[in-house]
C-alpha cells in the first residue's frame, strides 16, 4: 500500500527525521489560509496523488482533457499565487509518467514552507531480493530518477546491505556519509537521520522508503524534501493504525478493491477478454496466450487455490463490470481445488449474471471428465476446451467473429 | 535417487492441528508421504486422525524431532507466525542430526520476517528453506512416494524430467505436460512467488545436475526480480542436462503487483522478455505457450539423443 506524501512526512516528523513544516489542504481557501498560517515568503504547492513525477507531468481538465498546468508542483511567492495554483490543480487529473494516461484526481495539496537548498541528494531504503536484505542507496544526483543514474553514472550509487541480525550499524551510516562528500556536521545530520529511516522502515514494515530530493540545507542539515513510503501489505495485520488510518481508497481501482474484499486477486488492464483463473502463475500465462493467439487480456484475475461456487460467481460479476470485456476465458487446472465445483460454480454465475458474452471454459486436473461433463449437459451457450492454446484461440476467435 | 526428499522421507507438519495443516496431512497420507507427527505448542500428546492413519502432536519442534528423527518439516501456521516456524524448525534440525528440509507452504509471510528467516537457516548450512508461499516438494515413487506440500498428488509419476517453479498452477501444467509426452517427474519443487524466499532457482539446477535420476530440466519463471537471469547465466556454465523454460507475465503493466508478493515490474527491471531473452542466451529451450512445454521438451530429449 502506498499513501501520500503528505502523510509521508507525518511519519518522518514522528521518527524524528527533518522535513519543512507543512500544512495537507484540500480547498482553495484552505490554501490561502496555509499560506497566512505558515508565513513565510515562499511556499511550494504540491499536488498529493499516488504516482511518482509529479513536478513534471501535465495538470488536465477531466471533460475536456484540455492542459491546465505545467507541473503537479510549483513553488508560490504571494497568497494569491498560492490560491491560483490550488485552483488550477484541485479537481483537475494530473497526467505523470507513472498514473496511466488518464492521470489521477486531484483532490489533496501540500502546502510547504520553502526550502534553502545547498545541494540535493537521493536516498532511498528498499528490499533487495537477491541479497535478502534491507538496502539503503544514496547518490549526489538528486532530483534525477535513480534508474537514469544507474544508466549513466552507475559509480555514483552508493549501497548498504544491512544484516538483518545486527540492525543497521554506525561505520555504515558514516562510510556512506563520506562517500557522498558530506562535511562533519552535514554527515552527522545524515547518519542520525539514516538511523531513524531504518528504524520507520523496520517497524512499519515498508516496501520501499524513497526521498528524491533530499536536500542540504545552507546551515549543513539534511531535509527530507519528497517522502515517498510504500507498505508489504502482507504485514497489514500488525500495522491497522496505517492500513485503515493512511489508506486513501480513492486512489485505488474500485474493482480491485472489491475483488480484494472478495479474497481475489484482481488487476484491470486494457484489454477485451476477461479471464478467471486459479493461481497467480498460470493467470499471467492465460494473459499472455490470449496476446500470443492474437487477443488483448481484459484483467488479471487470480480466484486462489480453494475458491467455492460464491467466489467463482463473485469473480465473474467483477469481470463483467468492465464495459470492454467481449468474451470470458475460464482456465482452471484443478488440485485442491475440483474441476465439478468449478463447473457448477460457473454455471450458476452465467445463470445468474445473464451473461451475454461468449465464454470458453478449460478443465484441466483433479475431476476434470466430470467438470467438463457438467458443462456440456447444460443448455448454456460454454464452450469447453482441452487445453489452454485451444481456449485462447476459440475466445479470440469468437469475439473478432461478432465484430 | 532424486533432489532433497527420497521417496520415503519421514515429514512432521507444522500447525497440524489447524485446518489447512490436517487437510494437506490427510491428502499427503494418501498419497503415501510418511507423515511421522506434528507440532502445535499447546497441543503436546494428542493425536491427530489423517484419514485413518494416527499421528502424535508435540509441542515443539525439538520434541518432535527427538521422537521422530524426521527428515523435513512442512509449515501451514498462519503468516503472522510462520517466520519463527521456519526458525524453530532450523534451529531443531540444526540441533539434531544437523540437516533438515523445512517448507513453507503459508502465502503472505511479511517480506522482513522472511529476510530475518532466511538469514537464519543460512547461518545453519545442513538446512535448507523451501518457499514461502508455494506448492511444496514432490517425489513421486513407483507407488506413492513423498508428496509434500499442496500438489495433487495423482497427475504426477516417477520418471527422469525434474521441474521447478515459481508458480503452484503453473507447476501442475507443467507436470501435466511432461505427463503428456510420456515422461515422469524425478522431484518437482515450488519455490514460491515472494520477493524473498529459502531455496532458489540455481539451487534447484545444480541439485537436478548431480543427480543421476534426472535427466532434463523444466524451470517455470515469472516477472519480477533477476532470479531467471541469474540462473541462465549460472546454467550456461554449469548445466549439461537439457533445460525447457517458460516466462509468465510478458502481458504484465509495470507497477502492479500480479497476485503473487514478488511478481511486479519495478523501475523497468524484472520483464518477462529479459528473462526470455536471458534463457535464449544460454541455450535454454523456450516455450512461449505453457500448452508447448509438453512439445518443446520432446525436440530438447530428441536433439539430446534422450528419445
Amino acid at each position: 500500500m502506498n499513501i501520500h506524501e503528505y502523510q509521508g512526512k507525518q511519519l518522518f516528523a514522528e521518527h524524528g527525521i527533518l522535513v519543512q513544516r507543512g500544512i495537507h489542504v484540500t480547498t482553495t481557501e484552505g490554501a490561502g489560509q496555509a499560506w497566512d498560517e505558515l508565513g513565510v515568503g515562499l511556499v511550494a504547492v504540491k499536488s498529493q496523488i499516488h504516482a511518482g513525477g509529479r513536478g513534471k507531468g501535465v495538470v488536465v481538465d477531466p471533460q475536456s482533457r484540455d492542459t491546465v498546468l505545467q507541473g503537479g508542483v510549483h513553488i508560490a511567492r504571494s497568497r494569491n499565487e498560492t490560491v491560483d495554483f490550488a485552483k488550477a490543480m484541485l479537481g483537475n487529473m494530473l497526467v505523470t509518467k507513472q498514473s496511466g494516461a488518464r492521470g489521477k484526481l486531484v483532490q489533496n495539496l501540500y502546502i510547504e514552507s520553502g526550502c534553502d537548498i545547498a545541494h540535493e541528494y537521493y536516498l532511498a531504503l528498499l528490499v533487495d531480493r537477491e541479497a535478502k536484505s534491507v538496502l539503503i542507496m544514496a547518490s549526489t544526483e538528486g532530483g534525477m530518477e535513480i534508474e537514469e543514474v544507474a544508466a549513466s553514472t552507475p559509480e555514483k550509487i552508493h549501497k548498504i546491505w544491512v544484516d538483518p541480525a545486527t540492525g543497521l550499524l554506525g561505520f555504515q551510516a558514516r562510510n556512506m556519509a563520506v562517500d557522498l562528500g558530506l562535511s562533519k556536521i552535514a554527515g552527522r545530520s545524515f547518519a542520525k537521520m539514516l538511523f531513524s529511516l531504518y528504524n520507520l522502515f523496520v517497524n512499519k514494515d515498508c516496501s520501499m522508503v524513497e526521498i528524491n530530493p533530499l536536500v542540504r540545507t545552507n546551515d549543513n542539515q539534511m531535509v527530507a524534501l519528497d517522502a515517498k513510503i510504500g507498505f508489504d501489505d502482507n504485514a497489514d495485520f500488525r500495522h491497522q493504525d496505517i492500513f485503515s488510518g493512511l489508506r486513501d481508497i480513492s486512489e485505488e481501482e474500485p474493482t480491485e478493491v472489491r475483488a480484494k474484499e472478495a479474497d481475489l486477486s484482481y488487476v484491470k488492464l486494457d484489454g477485451e477478454i476477461g479471464c478467471l483463473v486459479n493461481g497467480a502463475g498460470l493467470a499471467m500465462a492465460t494473459m499472455d496466450v490470449i496476446k500470443l493467439y492474437g487477443g488483448e487480456p481484459a484483467n488479471f484475475l487470480d480466484v486462489g487455490g480453494g475458491a467455492d461456487e460464491e467466489q467463482v460467481e463473485t469473480a465473474f460479476s467483477i469481470i463483467l463490470e468492465d464495459p470492454n470485456v467481449k468474451g470470458v476465458l475460464v482456465n482452471i487446472f484443478g488440485g485442491i481445488m475440483r474441476c465439478d465445483i468449478i463447473a457448477r460454480g460457473v454455471i450458476a454465475a452465467t445463470e445468474s449474471l445473464e451473461l451475454e458474452v461468449p465464454l470458453v471454459v478449460r478443465l484441466s486436473g483433479t475431476n476434470f471428465e466430470e467438470g467438463r461433463k457438467i458443462l456440456k449437459a447444460s443448455t448454456l451457450n460454454i464452450h469447453s476446451v482441452d487445453s489452454l492454446a485451444e481456449g485462447a484461440q476459440k475466445i479470440v476467435a469468437l469475439i473478432g467473429g461478432e465484430q | 535417487m532424486a533432489i532433497w526428499i527420497e521417496e520415503n522421507a519421514k515429514v512432521l507438519v507444522q500447525g497440524i492441528t489447524g485446518n489447512q495443516g490436517m487437510f494437506h496431512a490427510t491428502k499427503m497420507v494418501e498419497y503415501g508421504t510418511d507423515i511421522v507427527g506434528g507440532v502445535t505448542p499447546g497441543k503436546g500428546g494428542q493425536t491427530v486422525d489423517l484419514g485413518g492413519v494416527s499421528a502424535p502432536v508435540f509441542n515443539s519442534m525439538v520434541e518432535a524431532l527427538s521422537a521422530t528423527g524426521a527428515d523435513a518439516s512442512v509449515i501451514y501456521v498462519p503468516p503472522p507466525f510462520a517466520g519463527e516456524a521456519i526458525m524453530e524448525a532450523a534451529d531443531a534440525f540444526a540441533g539434531a542430526s544437523g540437516e533438515g528440509v523445512i517448507i513453507c507452504i503459508t502465502e503472505g509471510v511479511p517480506t522482513l520476517d522472511m529476510i530475518k528467516a532466511t538469514a537464519y537457516v543460512a547461518a545453519r548450512p545442513g538446512i535448507r528453506l523451501i518457499g514461502p508461499n508455494c506448492p511444496g516438494i514432490i517425489t513421486p515413487g513407483e507407488t506413492g512416494g513423498a508428496k509434500i506440500g499442496i500438489m495433487p498428488g495423482h497427475i504426477h509419476a516417477k520418471g527422469r524430467i525434474g521441474v521447478v517453479s515459481k508458480s503452484g498452477t503453473l507447476t501442475y501444467e507443467a507436470v501435466d505436460q511432461t505427463m503428456s509426452i510420456g515422461e515422469g517427474q524425478s522431484t518437482c519443487i515450488g519455490i514460491g512467488g515472494d520477493p524473498v524466499n529459502g531455496t532458489g532457482f540455481i539451487d534447484c539446477l545444480a541439485a537436478f545436475e548431480a543427480d543421476e535420476q534426472t535427466e532434463a530440466i523444466v524451470m517455470i519463471g515469472e516477472i519480477g526480480g533477476t532470479a531467471e537471469e541469474d540462473a541462465a547465466a549460472w546454467a550456461k556454465e554449469n548445466v549439461t542436462k537439457p533445460i525447457v523454460g517458460f516466462v509468465a507475465g510478458a502481458t504484465a503493466p509495470p507497477g502492479k503487483r500480479m497476485g503473487h508478493a514478488g511478481a511486479i515490474i519495478a523501475g523497468g527491471k524484472g520483464t518477462a522478455a529479459e528473462k526470455v531473452a536471458a534463457f535464449e542466451a544460454a541455450g535454454i529451450h523456450v516455450a512461449n505457450d505453457p500448452s508447448e512445454i509438453g512439445a518443446v521438451l520432446l525436440k530438447a530429449l530428441q536433439a539430446a539423443g534422450l528419445r
